[in-house]
């Protein structure tokens, strides 16, 4: 890495619905906090992708969005690519993670295709998906609990050969009991939240990715009273909704 | 939700001239500002001024006994075609659409084709119509449009061409599409500043209202004056300015320490934006009071839309059941915040000689009810 990270906030005019800009806020204000540069690039739907950037951020957007934004995706396939062997990270939510795919679900249902930068494919489900999720990595990523909030259509199976970013414990995901794609600093979600604004350590994660800098930890009293505010409203709700449907069961 | 017998909002409407207001912000005010101006022009109006703004609430209006009258109703941007198809208007103004409570309503999207269905249907129909929003003009086109340029403070949700889906290019003329032939319409009257201008005339806005959306919908109720009632837009104006509170909107109240309290609801990242940047150039305390139920949007994401940044330097306290959401952005917006839920306790720890209160919108409707 060169001196500053060097953070890409891709098409915030296109995928940008959810306050994903947030992301590119606390990656810039943690790696600071370490004594790093950070600078965050806004890459609108009409600028070509850059190849020297060390973290790439995709968020959600409308269906119509989505669909301007693959197009532009597709010519930067081959940047992508590159960069992420070249060791850069990216960080995909939502409409963002979907173009990772083979293949993604229009608004009409018809089937349009992703950069395949991940092997899964997206499909349009029966109901929207929408609440507070909570996700539980696999223990090798090191991560804690993950909080987010879902609000989507798709169904996302990712290939034999990926990993999800975790096991779904309240809350929808991909909709299989998973939530996301976690593999060599591609990490893929449907948490808005913003994701990285409730859980600093998938920021650190991906920081610390790009830089190859162990970082120092970095505990913020207010993040972690809200965190633990949304883990617990996450699981009373769950909770709640585990009694409900006994009850039903019961007659 | 009530279900409301169309046949039966036919017959209401028939006793009326009517007009129904939508807009993702500024319905209530405008709406309101509307009747305002007709009745000091000695017109009887009907109004659903409490802002009960779907079908229920225009049938209520219309049902209660009046002399025939101009009924201006507001509507709910997600009903208007419930209201529309049974009550035949004869007039419809938009102001704007962007994105709010995306958990509940879906796309903005979805809305511009429904509202286009209504022009669609009859296209010998008034519409007065702000001519500076993509998702707006197109939604209009099809009818007989009177436009008005409004100016368009959230562009965040119109990057692709409502007809074509390619990309819209912007510029000191306005929209563009970058492939189709969607542009923006010449406008026939538009807002200035704080000048309302028709032809050569240029009319001051002098209004009791804060802010640069008051300034709009006040632009877009003088339209309507002057383009369809024939009103002339100064006298519509005169009665524009001495309106201060509208269904509790910009209220003042002493607060138990002797200072004056303004509350203000923003329902959306739009909403917020304008009063944020009203906020900036004002020097008392601020009370940001967020909840999220399904009224206020459940998704909390949209606080990283708003540019929070705006804030800094002021005293500000994060209030709501959602106080921490507010509390964590306003962290990474490099503001200072005290955090204490219960908005009137942090309205007493904000600082300033006079505090003002911005709520979402079911922080808003509880706090009318302890104010009054």
């Amino acid at each position: 890495m060169e001196s500053t990270l060097r953070i890409a906030l891709i098409y915030p005019d296109l995928l940008g619905t959810y306050g994903d800009k947030g992301n590119a806020l606390v990656l810039a204000h943690r790696a600071r906090a370490r004594g790093i540069t950070a600078e965050v690039i806004e890459i609108d739907a009409r600028s070509s992708i850059p190849e020297s950037c060390d973290i790439y951020l995709l968020g959600g957007g409308e269906d119509a969005a989505q669909v301007a934004a693959a197009e532009g995706l597709m010519l930067a396939k081959a940047t992508i690519e590159r960069s992420i062997k070249a060791g850069s990270a990216i960080f995909a939510v939502c409409a963002g993670f979907q173009l990772l795919g083979n293949s993604y679900a229009a608004a009409d249902g018809s089937e349009l295709q992703g950069i395949a930068l991940i092997d899964m494919v997206t499909t349009a489900g029966s109901d929207r998906i929408i609440g507070e999720v909570v996700i539980e990595p696999a223990q090798a990523s090191g991560l804690p609990l993950l909080t987010g909030f879902e609000n989507h259509g798709g169904r996302t199976l990712l290939g034999p050969d990926e990993a999800p970013l975790g096991r779904v414990i309240a809350g929808r995901g991909n909709g299989n009991g998973v939530d996301g794609v976690l593999r060599d600093g591609v990490i893929g979600t449907y948490l808005h939240g913003p994701a990285l604004a409730r859980n600093p350590s998938l920021a650190d994660y991906l920081i610390s990715y790009a830089t190859r800098i162990s970082l120092e930890p970095l505990v913020d009293d207010l993040v972690e009273q809200y965190r633990a505010e949304r883990l617990a409203y996450a699981s009373l709700t769950g909770a709640e909704l585990k009694r409900a449907t006994r009850r039903l069961h019961r007659g | 939700m009530l279900a409301i017998d169309p046949g039966l909002l036919t017959k209401l409407g028939s006793q009326d001239r009517v007009i129904c207001v939508s807009a993702t912000n500024g319905k209530t005010t405008t709406t309101r500002l509307i009747a305002d101006i007709l009745r000091a022009a000695g017109i009887d109006v009907v109004t659903n001024h409490t802002g009960a703004n779907m079908a229920s609430g225009v049938t209520g209006a219309l049902a209660a006994p009046h002399t025939p009258s101009v009924a201006v109703l507001e509507v709910d941007e997600r009903w208007l075609t419930h209201v529309v198809d049974p009550l035949s208007p004869e007039l419809l103004v938009f102001g704007n659409l962007s994105r709010d409570q995306l958990d509940r309503s879906g796309e903005v999207n979805a809305i511009v084709k429904r509202w286009r269905t209504i022009t669609e249907a009859d296209p010998t129909r008034h519409v007065i119509a702000n001519s500076s929003d993509p998702h707006v003009v197109y939604a209009s086109l099809p009818a007989s449009v009177t436009w008005v340029a409004l100016g368009i403070p959230w562009i965040h949700d119109a990057t692709t061409c409502p007809q074509c889906s390619e990309l819209l290019t912007w510029s000191d003329d306005g929209f563009k599409c970058s492939s189709c032939t969607f542009c923006e319409p010449k406008a026939d009257y538009r807002l200035d500043g704080e000048y309302f201008i028709a032809g050569e005339r240029r009319i001051h806005l002098d209004l009791s209202i804060p802010g640069t959306w008051n300034l709009m919908n006040a632009a877009l109720a003088a339209t309507v004056a002057e383009a369809h009632f024939e009103i002339p837009a100064e006298d519509a104006i005169k009665a524009m300015s001495s309106v201060e509170v509208v269904s509790g909107r910009f209220s003042k109240h002493r607060l138990d320490d002797g200072r004056e309290a303004r509350v203000i609801l923003a329902k959306n990242p739009a909403g917020w934006t304008e009063v944020l940047n009203w906020l900036k150039g004002r020097d008392a305390g601020v009370v940001l009071a967020v909840n999220a139920h399904i009224a206020d949007g459940r998704d909390t994401s949209w606080l990283y839309d708003v540019n929070f940044e705006a804030l800094q330097g002021l005293s500000v306290v994060a209030s709501g059941e959602r106080a921490l959401d507010v509390a964590v952005r306003l962290r990474y917006a490099g503001v200072e915040c005290i955090v204490e839920a219960d908005p009137l306790k942090a309205a007493l720890a904000a600082g300033g000689k006079e505090v003002d209160i911005i709520a979402s919108y079911t922080q808003f409707t509880h706090l009318t009810k302890r104010f009054w």
